[in-house]
């Protein structure tokens, strides 16, 4: 008898562990969002504006003595995916102005919720002679904030996320919607059931997630008015699993063209088992599913880390932050699949292209309709870069969240 | 009608993956050991039965070498915790450890030699793992969406669980198996060979873990290399062991069930968050070990001597 009350007991304190733990993390959540919040006063103040009026605080480093760190999550032999995309930047970088391969030095697979290791990791380039650390995850913002302060000669260029300082402390991130923006309208000339389905990482909290998704669907409806843009959300940057499942479900709901803001090719390559299409994200999913991939939305860092690396090396270095988009090449969608894609794609897409890339069309441009009847954007004027990157929490007017 | 059958045929391919899982891990705690390293025994056979499977383009070949790694991943786990009496948890721990990074260089390491960024089968063994037909059986309507409508993986799941009900609970080396769980010594002196019995079962769970791993990697990931594919699963798998009540015929519906709890959210409106849908399989393990603590029958609980190596010279 004893024995069963315990049990039961030991069994209600553990529920009384997962409760806390779940109190916990919404305050976490929380915190963050208030974050985000005065970050956006933050960053509309400094948004793209040179703070120190051109002038670095650092002397010319001659090329041989550079030696530049770069914290990746993941790993970057993975051959698909975020780290490798960022790696592949990296590379690019290094080709570009011949440093040799004892001039990076990678921290692969460093938890980007873990200080601790992220610190050490950060510690070890600075160690090792860094100018300049790329620090490539979203949440190692906080450990670089700290370390520039301890460390006035390294440059922290930190990837994604909305912090910087006048010194040394910099944000990079770029316009991927723009992409997303074409790749709707791949996806809108091709669907037939008018269904489109959408797996996203996150859902209408995080902004980066939601305004790719309200990229992708205005591009659909720029084409095709009557589709309607499906989205789950997986609650995951990366679960083959949970992708694999919410592709399956939007396609049993009818939707027979897949995009997908996710790490892995499997929404892609589960639309070319059930014989549908998708596009693609990250990296080139053509080569993951042939059949099915219209065309991928990527990143080329290359673009930013030599930008960033000549200017260590010019001494020109300041900590404006970086928000590139398609005109700068970081940016773009991977040559179409022109078995599939439907007829007169091509040149929708390369007016679409002119108009971002010479008449400075933003994608948010003008009044923008919700798809709970509210209205966002002001007429002549474009969502500013603060709002894009922290502040859009809604979906567009022909997104269903079901 | 149409959204129940898109729910249940969902509900049952996510499960079958774990239903792999659980029934290895039934097989070794029955045998008398706790094997946290289900998640590493899944990820080496998810890489053995993928790697075969491109070479060979066949699936036979890639299902048994999935069970083979599965097997010999088991193999380092039974000589440490069997042999060299090494701390079970601890040893589980370091498997599953072994086992993700193991499985993430062998398959990077094939892909990085085809030359491509994408390792996918090739198109025969990609057919085979397609749906499988039963004529007349899948003609049926409704019924035989329902039940006759799968990749082989499926079928060879439930067949697995009533294979392993039945070696179990109706043979007599299932009742050894079973004694050598309960009190290796009482074993041990009535005759029964209790290293070479944890030797083999312990590997023969190893070798189902295998071919839940290769579900991962060859159905989930519909035949491309993902690093980590197996990415936790393992873990549910050992949690809904408790859940089976060590039973390998309640696995089934364990499966089913947390299956159907995990593909959820895709199915139903959004009215509440979707994390709440992530939570619940894990409340109602909480649920079931409440239940189970206080309805204790002897025969639904985990093996006595589980987690607790056999010495014989210490009897």
């Amino acid at each position: 008898m004893k024995k069963k009350i315990l049990g039961v007991l030991l069994s209600l304190a553990m529920v009384g562990t997962l409760m806390a733990g779940c109190g916990q993390q919404q305050g976490v959540e929380d915190q963050n969002a208030s974050k985000t919040d005065s970050a956006q006063t933050e960053e509309s103040a400094d948004a793209g504006e040179d703070k120190e009026d051109g002038k670095s605080n650092f002397a010319p480093v001659a090329k041989e003595d550079l030696k530049v760190g770069v914290i990746h999550i993941g790993d970057p032999a993975d051959g698909s995916g975020y780290s490798y995309a960022h790696d592949q930047g990296i590379v690019e970088m290094q080709k570009e102005l011949g440093l040799e391969d004892s001039q990076i030095i990678r921290k692969n697979n460093i938890p980007d919720a873990d200080p601790t290791m992220t610190e050490q990791a950060m510690r070890e380039c600075i160690e090792e002679g860094c100018q300049i650390i790329f620090a490539t995850s979203f949440n190692y913002m906080d450990t670089c904030e700290a370390l520039a302060e301890e460390y006035p000669d390294v440059i922290f260029s930190h990837g994604t996320g909305y912090k910087s300082n006048d010194t040394n402390f910099n944000n990079y991130f770029g316009r991927i919607y723009q992409a997303r923006y074409l790749s709707g309208i791949v996806a809108g000339m091709k669907t037939e059931t008018n269904k489109i389905g959408y797996v996203a990482a996150m859902g209408s909290e995080n902004s980066e997630v939601t305004g790719g998704a309200d990229a992708f669907a205005i591009g659909v409806a720029e084409v095709n008015p009557d589709a309607q843009v499906y989205v789950k959300v997986t609650n995951s940057w990366l679960s083959p699993t949970e992708e694999t499942n919410a592709a399956k479900a939007l396609i049993a709901e009818g939707c027979d063209v897949i995009g997908q803001h996710c790490d892995t090719p499997n929404p892609q390559t589960e639309a070319e088992s059930a014989g549908v299409w998708g596009v693609g994200y990250n990296s080139d999913m053509m080569n993951d599913a042939p059949k099915a991939t219209l065309t991928s939305v990527v990143w080329n860092w290359g673009v930013y880390y030599t930008q960033a690396v000549q200017k260590v090396i010019d001494g020109t270095w300041t900590s404006e932050n970086y928000f590139g988009g398609m005109d700068d090449g970081l940016v773009d969608i991977t040559p179409l699949n022109e078995d599939i894609v439907a007829p007169g794609t091509q040149e929708k897409v390369e007016e679409a292209r002119k108009k971002i890339v010479e008449d400075g069309f933003n994608v948010f441009d003008g009044v923008l309709e919700t798809n709970d009847g509210k209205t966002v954007g002001e007429e002549g004027k474009t969502l500013d870069d603060a709002t894009i990157t922290g502040g859009i929490n809604w979906y567009y007017k022909n997104i269903v969240v079901k | 009608m149409d959204f129940f059958v898109n729910f249940f045929v969902a509900a049952v391919l996510a499960g079958t993956p774990l239903l792999f899982g659980i029934l290895g891990e039934i097989i070794n705690e029955k045998a008398g050991h706790l094997n946290l390293g289900v998640e590493g025994m899944m990820s080496i056979g998810a890489v053995g039965g993928f790697v075969v499977g491109y070479w060979t383009d066949n699936l036979v070949f890639a299902l048994i070498a999935a069970f083979v790694t599965g097997m010999l991943g088991a193999l380092i786990y039974a000589v440490l915790t069997v042999t060299f009496m090494a701390d079970q948890n601890v040893t589980g721990l370091t498997l599953t450890i072994f086992g993700i990074g193991f499985s993430n260089f062998v398959g990077d390491f094939v892909r990085e030699k085809s030359g491509s960024t994408s390792l996918k089968l090739p198109e025969g063994i990609l057919d085979s793992l397609g749906k499988v037909e039963i004529p007349f059986l899948t003609d049926i309507p409704v019924l035989g969406k329902l039940l006759f409508n799968y990749n082989i993986f499926v079928y060879l799941g439930v067949a697995a669980a009533i294979l392993c009900a039945i070696y179990l609970h109706r043979t007599k080396a299932g009742l050894n198996v079973r004694a050598v769980g309960e009190n290796p010594a009482a074993a041990d002196a009535a005759g029964i060979p209790v290293t070479k019995l944890k030797y083999l079962n312990l590997m023969l769970g190893g070798g189902l873990c295998g071919i839940g791993g290769a579900y991962c990697s060859m159905i989930i990931c519909n035949g491309v290399w993902v690093t980590s594919c197996v990415n936790g699963l393992g873990w549910i798998a050992v949690a809904l062991v408790i859940f089976a009540t060590w039973n390998p015929n309640r696995a089934i519906l364990a499966a089913l069930v947390f299956g159907g709890f995990s593909v959820l959210k895709y199915y139903v409106p959004q009215v509440i968050p979707s994390s709440i849908f992530d939570m619940i399989p894990f409340l109602m393990t909480i649920v079931v070990l409440v239940v189970t603590s206080i309805r204790f029958s002897k025969e639904n609980a985990q093996p006595k001597s589980c987690g607790v190596n056999y010495f014989r010279e210490e009897r």
